[in-house]
């Protein structure tokens, strides 16, 4: 979701040209550029049946609240490392990467790279220890437990606003793309798939959730990499059609071959970017360039890249959203909890080459694409032809009946993924934090249960309408995106003093929160509307990346000076909350290597900059 | 609780052999690269292959009793 959500606040205009078209599109009669065959119809039908038997399945043995929202601490390493990442696997996320990998290129591969290992590697080495040994049951609860009431608050009262928006924009997202490639209707898409979710969440809480979120993770993998492969022979078929048109070659050769075909087109040409004409290799490179925004396809600096995505925005939001940190406080045991995020760092620096690469083979096979809608009279007309629909346009180019429907499902996989992630970290917020914290803090275990099951039906019930708003008034999905994004940024300052300096005082926390959001608001509003800041910046993106930085530093200058003249806690109420009063483990002989986080923590890292020197 | 293995292995399996078995009766190429070759044949063999691998072994972990917490101190 990072990725996607950074893609869209840094580059607002074309967003919302493409939302409208999209709007416009969500209006108009359902007209199908594909036509599905039994076989892709019989596919999808199997995974509604199973993500729904799953449900009911892992919802037998629920009792307790902490069942419900936390799968009663149960669950091995490898289930929540998955987890971790197909919770931030949305459609918006799948289809968004593929369309700037054909606008930007590999750079692109940044926002994984720099911008989710080095910070999936912290919180799992660093940070974890914290959230899963103090006993916390949601990120907000961490807040309250290490600085205040009122810090826990904040923190809960936006998660709990935003994260169902996010969850109707996706659903919008995807309905819009099924109205305009099958022929579906925009209500019964949203409803039904909505209604999906809806039962195996209640049914069987976060355990379906994560359940369901490995099969759709390996769904998505097994669904969208024949897209990579297929788009290699495709390039290289394009680079021999005249010498050898139907000729036999096995996958393997033809897209070994269509591997050096394909580097070879863009070394010889140029590929327009925005009203610019660049050398088609730059869209292989993740730094070449960056020295000057100007150098480079997306328009960014290596100091803000490294600083910016790499520092502040991808730690908050790797580290301290709970859609993600809820996955790991459901692993069995602290060492599981601690894997989670290492373990799913190594899958998630590959997925660049799945869901990145396709979008840039799609250059020479589908040169055409605009940005945004057509214009006709003035008015944005819906085009399925853009850059925004890149990937189902590949699908429907090279995927033959089955192959089709397994790709599709993938996509309504990564959908029903990213919108259960939501709804269940949600309810607990909401249950936990806001009910059982504000206004009823004394009911049964009971009690919890039935709302937090309540409260899954409503999570669902506002993304479906915000989904229907979205579509009669498409400017609100850039801006909701946006601000979360922006409100996000200064989170971690708060989070690595608390953990990490025993002299910051509730009061220096709380204050550090707001000082750090709202600078972060007040510079988004201020590039917004034009002050000399922004052209100070150049680009979008690069004002994203230093808006953070300077975010930060407000929240965590704030924060120190507000610690340093108001009362600290006593030493013992830190006991699980700081590095420096808890006490710690050594590593144990017994512990395998492969089980260390500290080592795993080490292999991702050089995993990552052999990745990076790779694609330079 | 359910080995999470047997059901996605299940699952892979089935969609496998539909793929496959469509790739046999009807054995379309992949359209546009004018190149024989049988997406859903090739492509379903690999599902099956997966899908059955994770079958077998969700079948043995589901007999397999459940290992104990690690109740050990952060390791850093």
């Amino acid at each position: 979701m990072l990725q996607h959500l950074l893609l869209l606040a840094t580059a607002m205009a074309p967003v919302q040209t493409s939302v409208a078209a999209a709007a416009s599109a969500a209006h108009a009669a359902p007209h199908a550029l594909i036509h599905l065959a039994p076989i892709d119809i019989a596919i999808l039908a199997v995974y509604l049946v199973f993500v729904i038997a799953i449900g009911y399945i892992t919802g037998k043995g629920h009792q307790t609240s902490e069942d419900f929202f936390l799968s009663g601490r149960s669950i091995p390493a490898w289930i929540t490392g998955l987890a971790f990442i197909s919770a931030n696997l949305g459609a918006l996320e799948v289809m968004g990467m593929a369309t700037s990998g054909y606008q930007y290129g590999m750079m692109t591969a940044n926002y994984y790279w720099v911008g989710a290992i080095p910070a999936m590697v912290f919180m799992g080495v660093a940070m974890m220890p914290f959230f899963y040994g103090s006993k916390v049951r949601s990120v907000p609860e961490f807040l309250k437990k290490r600085y205040n009431e009122g810090a826990r608050f904040i923190n809960a009262i936006t998660f709990a606003v935003f994260t169902p928006a996010i969850s109707g924009i996706s659903m919008y997202a995807m309905a819009v793309v099924l109205q305009d490639f099958l022929g579906w209707h925009f209500w019964p898409s949203v409803v039904v798939s909505g209604l999906v979710v809806l039962v195996y969440t209640f049914l069987g809480g976060l355990t379906a959730s994560i359940y369901n979120e490995v099969l759709q993770f390996f769904l998505i993998v097994l669904g969208v990499a024949p897209l990579t492969i297929i788009g290699l022979i495709a390039n290289h078929a394009k680079a021999v059609k005249h010498a050898a048109a139907g000729m036999h070659e096995s996958w393997l050769m033809a897209a070994t071959a269509g591997w050096g075909d394909f580097k070879h087109w863009l070394d010889t040409h140029q590929v327009s970017q925005g009203k610019a004409m660049l050398p088609g290799n730059m869209w292989l490179h993740t730094w070449m360039g960056t020295g000057h925004a100007a150098g480079n396809t997306l328009q960014i600096t290596w100091p803000g890249v490294v600083l910016g995505l790499g520092f502040v925005l991808s730690f908050s939001y790797w580290c301290t959203n709970f859609l993600v940190v809820q996955r790991a406080l459901a692993a069995k045991d602290m060492n599981s909890a601690q894997r989670t995020p290492l373990l799913a760092a190594f899958p998630k620096m590959l997925f660049p080459f799945i869901v990145i690469l396709p979008g840039i083979l799609a250059i020479p096979l589908l040169p055409h694409l605009v940005t945004g809608g057509t214009v006709v009279h003035g008015k944005i007309v819906s085009d399925t032809h853009t850059v925004n629909n890149v990937m189902p346009l590949m699908m429907g180019t090279y995927y033959p009946a089955g192959l089709l429907g397994l790709g599709l499902t993938a996509l309504m996989a990564s959908f029903m993924s990213g919108m259960a992630g939501n709804v269940t970290a949600f309810n607990t917020v909401v249950t936990y934090d806001l009910y059982g914290s504000l206004i009823n803090p004394n009911a049964s275990d009971k009690h919890y249960l039935w709302f937090g099951r309540f409260m899954t039906v409503l999570g669902v019930a506002i993304s479906v309408g915000f989904a229907f708003w979205v579509r009669g008034a498409n400017s609100i999905m850039g801006y909701t995106q946006t601000i979360f994004g922006v409100v996000n940024a200064p989170l971690i300052a708060v989070f690595l003093l608390g953990m990490f300096w025993p002299r910051t005082t509730p009061w220096g926390g709380f204050i550090g929160l707001l000082v750090g959001t709202g600078t972060s608001v007040t510079l988004w509003i201020l590039c917004m509307k034009g002050h000399p800041m922004a052209h100070f910046y150049k680009h979008g993106t690069t004002s994203a990346f230093w808006n953070a930085l300077w975010s930060f530093c407000a929240g965590a200058s704030s924060t120190v000076l507000v610690s340093l003249f108001t009362r600290r806690q006593p030493v013992e109420q830190l006991t699980g909350l700081v590095y420096q009063v808890t006490p710690r483990g050594e590593a144990s002989a017994t512990l395998a290597w492969y089980r260390k986080p500290l080592v795993l923590g080490i292999l991702a890292l050089l995993a990552t900059l052999i990745l990076n020197l790779l694609f330079w | 609780m359910i080995d999470l293995r047997l059901p996605i292995g299940i699952f892979f399996l089935l969609v496998g052999l539909l793929m496959a078995g469509y790739g046999v009766v009807s054995p379309n190429d992949i359209p546009h690269i004018g190149m024989k070759i049988n997406g859903n044949l090739d492509w379903g063999i690999v599902l099956t292959i997966f899908g059955l691998l994770m079958t077998i072994f969700g079948w043995r972990g589901q007999r397999r009793p459940p290992e104990p917490k690690n109740e050990q101190p952060p390791v850093h």
